[in-house]
């Protein structure tokens, strides 16, 4: 029954292709058997909105009068880069506000700049023959930007650990408050929507693949940082912890208000839910196989973040199902659950990429190359070496 | 019924044992949210309150007796529907079971269970829960 990316396309175009979301897929494959759902459908659609610290964004401000090479630039008082072209710069969303800290950061600033919000842009410049002016202030919305796009090094992370906390004070991390004695577990994946969960092997997933990003159309841009395609997996190929990667780019003037949303981390910093959202052609039974999982097939293992080591014991596996209960088992003891990752939010997003397609004709587009597939080495730690024999301080 | 209430202690009767009276004479099933009483200092204490509704309002009448400044509304947490994310952070961390999710992973939230320990209000990325007075 196998379909080709043409034929999945040349039904989108005609308006007859059937699009499910993973979910509703799963259901039907539950009811139907796998063979008869793959055969029935095109296209499923994903969705995951989560903290994706890696996010930014790349802007063009347009020249001033007298023209100025930007050096330090702040954006309501958030450092940018300034080490691009004149008028070039990257806001990376964990950056935190000189004067507000974490409650207030580059993902605060991409916020409102979506929202149509006036950001003030300070910027000092280095004084030269072709840029002669010094220093500039301004309010600035996102209209007035020439070019605006997300760049986001490393998004929809393939599963993720579950964390919990040994020891006896609370801990303040990247998946919010850990209280002590394994007061809670906080998990973070849209398990059952997650885009690389449901094609664990990167067969349709690469680099040119178009994609949802914060509400914009984007596309999948290169293998995301840290991308681990030889994370352990299980019997479905399934990985059980935080795996691949995908690095986005998209127009951040297309995106939308209620897919992007920053984050404060008290105690940690800043961060960005990012919705992304993913359309998987459903181009053969092996690949419809995984489609077809549930939370109740996918796990995630959970580790003790009261070690603050790379290596974290790890202290048990559980099923989506059992972390969205509420309450998971750890030797003996209850413990709360909690996720950081929305499903109603993903649930919109796989339902919104299913509009696009069935209601404004979005093509499907098959990856120009592959990312790294299971096999390839993951990333290497930094090694700790000592200065060199004679090397000053700098 | 019950009632919540937001007691302010004057430096004078902050050793007094005002809980014991209210049990003892009023017949009242206190629970203490939340305190923060020093000898000599002004202190505040959240406190609710379970009994008949004659009982309560001759107990709201000791507490004014006793120079205390009580307020009925007491506190509660606010949360902002359109800041929220049902992310489910806040949820982890209740120890009360006051916020949960439910089926389709959507924040629930039951105030009655609430003892406005405050966790989730630092706790929440989106700064989307607040405990007004």
């Amino acid at each position: 029954m196998a379909k080709t990316w043409e034929e999945i396309n040349d039904r989108i175009a005609k308006g007859n292709a059937v699009v499910m979301t993973a979910e509703e897929f799963a259901a039907l494959a539950k009811e139907e058997g796998v063979k008869s759902a793959a055969k029935k459908v095109d296209v499923v659609t994903t969705g995951t909105f989560g903290p994706m610290c890696s996010t930014g964004v790349f802007m063009n401000f347009g020249h001033t009068d007298i023209p100025i090479r930007m050096k330090e630039i702040t954006l309501n008082g958030v450092p940018a880069s300034g080490g691009l072209a004149a008028v070039d710069t990257y806001l990376g969303g964990t950056e935190e506000s000189k004067t507000r800290g974490l409650e207030y950061g580059g993902a605060h600033v991409i916020e409102d700049l979506i929202a149509g919000k006036e950001i003030r842009l300070d910027a000092l410049g280095s004084v030269t023959d072709c840029y002669p002016l010094d220093e500039v202030s301004t309010y600035i919305t996102i209209d007035d930007l020439n070019q605006a796009y997300f760049f986001n090094p490393r998004n929809a992370y393939q599963n993720y650990n579950v964390a919990v906390n040994s020891t006896d004070k609370t801990l303040h991390t990247y998946l919010g408050t850990l209280l002590p004695n394994m007061g809670n577990a906080v998990y973070c994946s849209a398990g059952v929507l997650s885009p690389l969960l449901n094609d664990p092997t990167y067969r349709t997933i690469g680099i040119g693949t178009k994609c949802f990003v914060a509400g914009a159309p984007g596309y999948v841009a290169w293998q995301g940082t840290q991308h681990n395609p030889s994370a352990p997996r299980d019997k479905h190929g399934v990985p059980t912890g935080g795996a691949g990667t995908i690095a986005v780019i998209a127009d951040l003037k297309r995106a939308r208000s209620e897919f992007f949303a920053a984050a404060s981390f008290t105690g940690y910093g800043v961060s960005s839910f990012v919705g992304i959202g993913i359309p998987i052609p459903v181009l053969d039974e092996e690949l419809a196989e995984t489609l077809a999982l549930t939370d109740a097939d996918i796990s995630a293992t959970v580790y003790d973040y009261g070690v603050p080591s790379r290596s974290r014991p790890e202290v048990g596996v559980f099923t989506y199902e059992q972390l969205r209960s509420g309450q998971i088992e750890i030797a003996g003891k209850t413990v709360r659950t909690g996720g950081v990752s929305s499903m109603p939010k993903a649930r919109a997003i796989a339902n919104e990429l299913k509009r696009w397609i069935l209601e404004e004709g979005y093509l499907l587009s098959e990856p120009v190359e592959r990312l790294p597939e299971p096999g390839t080495p993951g990333p290497t730690p930094l090694i700790q070496r000592g200065k060199k024999e004679g090397e000053r301080n700098a | 019924m019950r009632k919540r209430y937001k007691l302010t202690f004057p430096p004078a009767i902050s050793r007094e044992p005002i809980v014991y009276h209210l049990v003892k004479d009023f017949d009242l099933m206190p629970n203490i949210l939340r305190s923060q009483i020093q000898p000599g200092c002004e202190g505040v204490m959240l406190l609710e309150l379970t009994g008949t509704a004659d009982k309560l309002v001759a107990a709201e009448q000791y507490l004014r007796d006793q120079k205390m400044v009580i307020s009925p509304a007491a506190a509660d947490i606010e949360h902002n529907d359109d800041l929220c994310v049902d992310c489910g952070l806040c949820a982890s961390v209740c120890r009360q079971g006051a916020l949960s999710l439910d089926a389709l992973g959507a924040l629930v939230i039951n105030r009655d269970l609430c003892v406005l320990c405050e966790v989730c209000v630092s706790t929440c990325p989106r700064r989307a829960i607040k405990l007004v007075f």
